[in-house]
Parts: C-alpha cells; structure tokens; sequence
C-alpha cells in the first residue's frame, strides 16, 4: 500500500539527543488521532547531516524541511501540514530571517551536494531490510554473484577509479587484485570503522544511516578477492552504529543474504564485529589487525602488506567504511559513470563533516574538485558571528591547516598535498581570527603524543620534544631557535617513524609554520597572542583615566592581584594576576582591558 | 566501592565460554567485563586469565594499552565531555574546567559520594552539537559552562 506522504523523523545520534525519540511517538499518537495513519507512513531514518539544526524533520513527497522540532510541534504539524496541506512557516530553516526556505533543495546546505554515499541515509528506516532493497538494495550482489567473475569485479573497481577513503587514497581496485592474486585459502576482508580523527564522523553516521550498504559491499569485497569471512572493527563508543549493524546482519542472515551459500550462488561469507577500545593507533592497518587478533595494537612494518599477510598471516584488504558504501553504486551504475564525477586523478565524491566556526555545521558530500570556498560558505553558510575565515584544517592531527589564499583549490588527494595537508578521512575544521594556529598545533600535538603507540624513537621521543616547544612558545618562554629545532625534529619524524601516526604527526606543526610564521613570531618575540587564545600571554590592565576606584574589580579578583584604595584609580600585580578575567567582566567603566 | 570484591556472574562465565574458542577474543571478552562491572576488577581479571587460558600479564597488557578499558570503577554517572577538535575549538576545555569546579574533582576521579566521576573523551562523534559531554550515554549538545551545575543537579536528584 502506498502512502500519500511520508514524515522523515532524523534518528541520528545529534538528533536523538535532541528528542527524535519523543518526536516519533507524538507523531504516531497525533497522527492516530487525526485519522491519518494509514495515509502517512512515520520513518526514523538515518542523519540528514544538517544536526547543527536538529532535530530535522522532513516531510514527503513536498520535501519540507523543519529544524529545531520539539515534540510539543508535532500537533501542528499535523493539523497544519498534513491535514491542511499549509506549511508551517515558523519552523522552517531560516538564515537570515528573510525569506522562508521552504523545500530542502532551497536550502543552500544541500544544493552543492551530491549524494552516492550517503545516498541512502536520511532517507531510509536503517533497521528495515525491505527499505534498503527498495533502493536498489543487494541488487549489485546478484549481479556480482550471477554475473561476473572475481577478476571482473576486481577490474569494474580498477576502471572506477576509486580511491580509498580512510586516508591515504590508495586505488581500492588495486588493493583487491594484490589479494585476489594470493594463493586460495582463507582470506579476509575487514572494513575500517575506528573513525579515530577527533572532530569526525563521517564513517559513524554512514553506519548509523545505512549499514546494509557496507554489509553489501563487504560481501562484494570478499567474493572479489576469495574472502568468507569478514569483520567489521568498530569503535566501541559507537554504541548507535554498533546496534544498527547487529540488527543488519541478523536481517541479512535471515534473508540468505550472509552465510553460506548466498542466494544459492556457492559463495559462503559471514561478518562479525569486532569493538575498538579508544586507542587511534588502532586506526592504522597492521594495527588494527593486531587489536582484532586480540593483542595490543602495535603497528609493524610494512612490507609485508596486509593484502599479502595479514589477519593470522592470511591475505587480508582493509577499507574504510567510506570507501566501501561507494562499492554498490559502482556495481550498479558502472564505473563508467563513476569515473566521470571528480577530477583527473581523484573520482567521486568525498563525505566530511564540516565543524568549527561555521554557520552550518553538518555532515555533507560533494564531488571531488569542489573548493574549500564552495564547501565552507556556500554549503556552511559561512564564518559564525561575523567574524573572519582564518583557516582550515583537513585531515585531523594528520593533516594540515589551509590559509584564506588556497580558498579556491579544488580539492582532491594531490592538490591538497600540494599545499601541506591531506585529504585525510573527512574532518573539516574551520577556523576564525579567535583561533590561534599555534594552539590549535599544540592541541593536534597533544593529541597524538598521547596516542603515540611509543614503539619507535621518533614518534615517541620526537612527539613529546614538539609538544614541549609549542608548550615554551604558547607560555611565552619561546625563543626563535625553538623553531629551528622544531622543523628538525618535524623532518625527522616523517622520515623515520615506523607507522603513518608518527611519519604525520607533525603536519600540523609543518603548515602552521609554513603559513603562520608571523604568529610564531608575535608569541616568541612580542609575547602576544592576536586571537587572545594563550591565556599566558595575555595581561590585563586598568586604565587609569577610567578607573573610579569602585573596588569592585578587587573584591571579585580570586588571585588578590588587585590593589588600590577606594575612588583611586587601580593597579593590578602581574605576578599575581592568573587571568581568569573576573576583573574586566565585573568593571562598569570598561577601565579594564586586555592584550 | 573499592573494597568490595567482585564475583564472576553467569552470564559473564557463559559468554567467555562462548568465546573462548575464537581467535582474538580477549578485547571482546574484557569488553564485556566492563559492561559488566563497570571496570576491570583485579579478580575478574584472574578468572578471565584462567578461562582463556591466557597470562594475567596479557591483560593487564591490553587493559592498559587501550584507553577504553579503566581499571577503578567509574561514578555512579560518569560524565564524558568531548575534546575532539570540534568541541575544543568551541571552549570544551572550559565546559571540562567548569565540570571539575562543580564537582570538586579532576579528570579520571570520582567523588567522594561516588555518584559522579569526570573523563575526558576525543569526539563522541555528535561534532555538530560541540561542545558535548555525555552522561551515562545521555547526550547534552550545545553546552556552555552555565549549563553544567544544572546538568549536575539533574542527576544527583535522580540520587
Ligand atoms: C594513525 C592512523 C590512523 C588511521 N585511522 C584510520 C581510521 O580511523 N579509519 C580508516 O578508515 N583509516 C584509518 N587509517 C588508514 C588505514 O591505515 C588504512 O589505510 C585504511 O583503513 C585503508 O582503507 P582505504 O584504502 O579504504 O582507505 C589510519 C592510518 C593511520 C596511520
Ligand atoms: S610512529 Fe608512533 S604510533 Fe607509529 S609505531 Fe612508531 S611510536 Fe607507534
Ligand atoms: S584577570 Fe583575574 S586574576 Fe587577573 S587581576 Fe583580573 S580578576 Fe585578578
Ligand atoms: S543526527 Fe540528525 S541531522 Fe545529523
Ligand atoms: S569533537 Fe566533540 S563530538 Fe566530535
């Protein structure tokens, strides 16, 4: 029975921290009430990306787009849109409180994007089989299963130009036919779902939205390469993703879909999960297959490469879960149509999640070769609060920082090498002129020092001695041959570290100094911080011509810092004074200021 | 709270035994443990080396790699704030500095009464809430410090 609309409710985890949960039920029971459940279908789907806006609620075949609802809004919706057919106006997105966008595809934040992986989230109920074949769902299985052999599948991927996802942007095509070539025997496939960058989600909501499609993929994988067995190593703080794709796998096992014998083809293949436990190293192939053999996760060197030895010493392919939602699509559209989206040496799309200090923050995708302006005004709404783009950073602590003069690259895996980052599994971080670059390498340096698996010297040793110098700099003890040691240190660390952590690590450091040798130099030598960010750096100071003496500054300072008798101007003791701004906050004459 | 020793449940027992016979089940099986208990008690961990036949060193081997896995039972609400670059960029330090004001305790401590303990966490993945903290795997978005204290009494009402 086909409905007459359908009401979208966003299951996400943003949105269900938002109340998606109670937006459900109050729809069921008004729509009940209204007489229209059997015209109006309710879906709790997967992110819509915009969560900056949540809870999102969409509603079908009109595609009104409404932000921000509360449960207590359902009614009207209800009695409004649904039985009156009259859009309720004051819960539409609206940015600058104009005109009312009305439709999703009015909305600046959806019109440059281009959905193949995430083609499915928002759209269906995740824990419904049926909505997934009904989008062409395990439709590429049968066709890979009945139809083609291993080495064209290897070959349709190759020709696709697919490149992986998780980071470094090896062709996938490739990476199979190195395991299809190994000898029969057990093989193994594994899809990378440890998603370690911090500020990204990319991999979690294509999980939460859509697991079938890396279910079907993984099974595409392993008939290609000769694997029955796969896992899927997961973050344990996933919780969300983790149970969606139990449910997946119990429905696809039911259907014949998993196991042995799939669809009657011969082919027998079975997923498990397996949990992460909060160590980023483990994002790192090798030792993501020591985590899963159930060992410390340590990496080692390569070769041998994984798709040679690796699980057990068996032939293994390792993808991200990015890269395998696009592995479908390819199957049933071809690689020929693949291959003409993006640029000359990068092909489809790219997910990220788009945070910091933009307008829309949200998770979006768009075609390869868009510009970093594109993505940060057009589909982010721009700067937040006014303020002034400064930089972004692609990559997380891999990765590097952008400046406003490479706005208009078009991104793909060499350009953005070109300029000092990567591309990096998704993160996109923007930053404005209250950001500080030097805090912002200390905060990337702080983090990988601590996740450091400490196996090698140079990531060990050479991390922790970067971390300290940013530390001297940031305090404003910094001398100018700190930097000189710290890109000899920097150099270092990417030549000999053992693993892509520490051979990374010092990215961050690199294009900060590259781009923003100014600010170093401004902490070093004026002891100054623009941004105001290194609280060290800062000093507060009472203007005298201001100053009433009111007492009230010295009454609120914690440190004593402030001294001075009552209705004559007063002074604060630097020594004393530990910055907390109490003084300047409480000051009615503005006499307090700092720089 | 620290002097009471843990015993081995049922289920616990059933589920090692299930896996003891796959490959590579020791961080699935601890995994468990701490769902279980809420941490890795020292004589859970033994009994876990004797099922599985592994050395007691191998666990607390893995149990300290792995940032997930701690090894004193957390607050009755363990308050996770996020800092992941997102919430970082967006002041989770000071949401973190103001949820030790409120508590009295720094990070990876639990209070006295042992209702609530702090940790720090890089991305819960809800980035486009920043800054976020999750309690008990309840999420609050969007904080600023003058949310927390209310947050905290939310909790403690519920005692
Ligand atoms: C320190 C480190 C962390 C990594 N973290 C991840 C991760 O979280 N997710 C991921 O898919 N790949 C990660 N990678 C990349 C993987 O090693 C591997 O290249 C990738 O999973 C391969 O899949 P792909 O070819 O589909 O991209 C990481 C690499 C390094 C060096
Ligand atoms: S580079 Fe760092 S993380 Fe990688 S093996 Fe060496 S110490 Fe461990
Ligand atoms: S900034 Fe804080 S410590 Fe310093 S003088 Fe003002 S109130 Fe006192
Ligand atoms: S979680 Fe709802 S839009 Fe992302
Ligand atoms: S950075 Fe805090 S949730 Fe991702």
């Amino acid at each position: 029975m086909a409905f007459e609309s359908y009401v979208l409710v966003c299951g996400g985890t943003a949105c269900c921290s938002g109340g998606a949960d109670n937006i459900v039920e109050a729809f069921a029971s008004e729509l009940a009430a209204a007489g229209l459940k059997d015209k109006v279908q309710v879906v709790k789907t997967g992110c819509l990306g915009f969560c900056e806006q949540g809870p999102i609620v969409k509603i079908l075949p009109q595609g009104t787009f409404y932000v921000q609802v509360k449960a207590e809004d359902v009614k009207e919706i209800v009695a409004e849109h649904l039985v009156k057919g009259r859009v309720v106006q004051r819960l539409c997105y609206d940015p600058e409180q104009a005109k009312k966008l009305v439709a999703e595809a009015n909305i600046p934040f959806y019109q440059k994007q281009y959905r193949i992986v995430l083609r499915n989230c928002g759209v269906i109920d995740p824990e419904k089989i049926d909505d997934y074949i009904a989008r062409d769902g395990y439709k590429a299985i049968e066709k890979v299963l009945f139809e083609m052999t291993p080495e064209q599948v290897v070959d349709e991927i190759l020709k696709s130009g697919l490149r992986g996802r998780g980071g470094a942007g090896f062709p996938t095509g490739m990476k199979w036919k190195f395991a299809m070539m190994q000898p029969k025997g057990q093989k193994y496939m594994v899809c990378n779902a440890d998603e370690g960058d911090p500020g990204a989600y990319m991999d979690r909501s294509t999980l939460e939205g859509d697991p079938h499609s890396i279910l079907e993929a993984m099974i595409i994988a392993g008939y290609a390469i000769g694997a029955s067995k796969g896992f899927i190593y997961i973050r344990a703080e996933y919780p969300l993703a983790i149970r969606r794709l139990e449910v997946a796998i119990e429905q696809a096992t039911e259907l014949g879909l998993l196991g042995k014998d799939i669809l009657g083809s011969g082919f027998d293949f079975e997923i498990e999960l397996r949990f992460g436990a909060g160590a980023f190293v483990c994002g790192e192939e090798t030792a993501l297959l020591q985590s899963i053999e159930g060992n410390r996760g340590m990496p080692k060197p390569r070769p041998p490469f994984p798709a040679v030895k690796g699980l057990w010493g068996r032939p293994t392919v390792i993808n991200n879960v990015e890269t395998l939602a696009n592995i479908p699509v390819i199957i049933n559209k071809g690689a020929d149509w693949f291959n003409k989206i993006g640029t000359a040496t990068t092909k489809g799309t790219k997910v990220f999640a788009l945070t910091g200090k933009v307008n829309n923050s949200g998770l979006i995708e768009v075609p390869m070769g868009t510009t970093l302006r594109e993505i940060i005004f057009d589909v982010g709404g721009g700067i937040r609060g006014g303020h002034q783009f400064k930089a972004a950073q692609t990559g997380g602590p891999s990765g590097g920082i952008i400046p406003p003069q490479f706005l208009d690259t078009p991104i793909d895996y060499e350009s953005l090498a070109k300029i000092g980052s990567i591309m990096g599994s998704g993160g996109l971080i923007v930053m404005d002129e209250t950001d500080c670059v030097v805090d912002i390498a200390k905060f990337y340096l702080d983090f990988t020092v601590d996740e450091s698996c400490g196996k090698c010297a140079p990531c060990r040793i050479g991390g922790r001695k970067l971390l300290n110098y940013l530390n001297k700099i940031t305090d404003g003890r910094g001398t100018e041959d700190d930097i000189v040691q710290m890109q000899n240190i920097s150099d270092a660390m990417c030549k000999a570290s053992l693993c892509g952590l520490g051979q990374t690590a010092s990215n961050p450091v690199k294009s900060t100094l590259r781009y923003f040798m100014d600010e170093y130099m401004e902490h070093i030598r004026d002891k100054k911080c623009r941004s105001g960010k290194c609280s060290k750096l800062i000093s507060y100071t009472i203007d005298p011509a201001k100053c009433k003496g009111c007492t009230a500054c010295a009454r609120k300072c914690p440190a004593g810092a402030i001294s001075g008798a009552v209705k004559t101007p007063h002074v604060i003791d630097q020594s004393k004074c530990i910055k907390c701004g109490a003084c300047e906050a409480t000051c009615k004459f503005g006499a307090i200021s700092h720089g | 709270m620290s002097g009471k020793v843990e015993t081995m449940t049922p289920e616990l027992k059933a589920f090692i035994e299930e896996w003891k016979t796959k490959p590579g089940n020791l961080i699935m099986v601890l995994h468990r443990v701490q769902q279980t208990y809420g941490y890795i008690p020292r004589e859970i961990a033994i009994e876990t080396a004797e099922l599985l036949d592994v050395p007691l060193a191998k666990i607390y081997g893995v149990v300290t790699f792995y940032n997930f896995f701690r090894l004193q039972k957390a607050g009755k609400y363990n308050v996770q704030v996020c800092l992941g670059t997102a919430c970082y960029l967006r002041g989770g330090d000071d949401i973190i500095k103001e949820f030790e004001k409120e508590l009295g305790v720094g990070v990876n401590t639990t209070t006295p009464d042992g209702l609530f303990s702090v940790e720090a966490v890089r991305c819960l993945g809800c980035c486009g809430l920043a800054p976020v903290a999750v309690v008990n795997g309840e999420v609050h978005g969007k904080l600023e410090t003058k949310n927390v204290a209310g947050i905290i009494d939310q909790y403690r009402k519920l005692g």
